[in-house]
């Protein structure tokens, strides 16, 4: 199951709660304001680092690009659109939203 | 519901399709779970194999002694109480949203089941169809 | 990849105020490039509001519904707009977008149990 996670972990805590229903097998996608969070340097880089050493988390390419996110946190993994269609097509979705 | 009553009207070779709803969301404020009962209301009668559960704000849509008349919004936590006959059968709170907002099962309406997250995260694991409200 | 499988979209908020409508473009558009196949697009809560024709946006935004209802005929994908949710909210069959039509949550419920993945973009 693909996760789906589209809010700024700075503004709600919905990453912080998916991750607590998302099994460690289980992918996380991050998107719209949710690639927020795949930014280095901030003060949540070592929370998710530390969900990085149980699952794969992707941001979402142009949803970083429009918000100017170049510098990620190691271990992110990059998706475009094609990619988020793959990794539903694969594994099937809970959108957290 | 007995599963001997599923029925083949869908072409899928008689197998229910597994529909979560997950209610992340308190009421009145957006209508997102409002809706989200809505569905399941309709959805019911095609006799699918419905379930919802409640995470995050979304344990308030089942609050006891709810009064939306100065607000003038349509009470609606009644109504997941009588979610059984529609063949709901389980309404999944989950413990520490539960906890974290100084609640307990008391303060609920009756007929839900306070679990653990691992629990839930089970349940969202085996769906085929999964509903954010 | 080969394998050509059934989507289904649910959209949960309006056009221009949230970024939802915009995910779920790309996303549909996506998934058709790839080559699946789109089995419907229901519209509910505000995500009705897609569906306007009344909508007139300026030039150099895009057209939410125009680009919804030109997709949508292209690759001749059914586009419900939930009936309830599309009363409340004003949006009848004088003021809905080509290639559109309004219906039940009852198709919501037979595209869920048809298509192979059903997502949801929404808040």
């Amino acid at each position: 199951m693909l996760f789906t996670v589209n809010k700024s972990p700075f503004t709600t805590e919905s990453l912080r709660s998916c991750l607590r229903f998302a099994g460690k097998d289980n992918p996380v996608l991050l998107y719209e304001d949710g690639v927020y969070g795949a930014q280095a340097g901030t003060a949540l880089e070592g929370f998710i680092k530390g969900a990085l050493t149980s699952r794969i988390i992707y941001a979402l390419k142009e949803d970083l690009a429009a918000r100017g996110i170049d510098s990620l946190i190691d271990g992110v993994r990059v998706v475009d659109y094609a990619g988020f269609v793959d990794l539903v097509a694969e594994r099937n979705v809970c959108p957290w939203i | 519901m007995a599963d001997d009553e599923i029925r083949d009207e869908e072409g899928n070779g008689g197998e229910k399709t597994k529909f979560l709803f997950i209610f992340k969301r308190p009421p009145h404020g957006a209508i997102y779970p409002y809706e989200g009962l809505e569905v399941i209301l309709i959805m019911a009668a095609y006799e699918q194999e419905i379930t919802a559960a409640f995470v995050d704000d979304g344990v308030y849509c089942l609050k006891k002694g709810q009064d939306t008349a100065g607000v003038g919004i349509k009470e609606f936590a009644k109504t997941f109480k009588v979610l059984e006959p529609y063949g709901v059968e389980h309404l999944y709170v989950d413990r520490v949203s539960l906890e974290a907002r100084g609640l307990t099962e008391d303060d609920l309406i009756t007929g839900v089941e306070v679990v653990e997250a691992e629990e839930i995260a089970n349940v969202i694991s085996a769906q085929k169809v999964i509903l954010p409200f | 990849m080969g394998y050509r499988m059934k989507f289904a979209i649910l959209i949960l908020e309006g056009p221009y105020q949230h970024q939802a409508s915009d995910s779920a473009y790309h996303f549909t558009e996506a998934a058709l490039k790839k080559g699946h196949e789109i089995t419907g697009i229901f519209f509910y809560n505000d995500g009705v509001y897609n569906t306007t024709s009344l909508m007139t946006p300026p030039q150099d935004d895009r057209h939410i519904s125009k680009r919804w209802s030109e997709l949508v005929q292209q690759y001749k994908i059914d586009t419900i707009v939930c009936i309830a949710a599309a009363k409340r909210r004003g949006i009848t069959e004088s003021n809905l977008a080509p290639g559109a039509r309004i219906s039940g949550l009852g198709q919501l419920t037979e595209l869920g149990i048809n298509a192979e993945r059903l997502i949801t973009f929404g808040d």
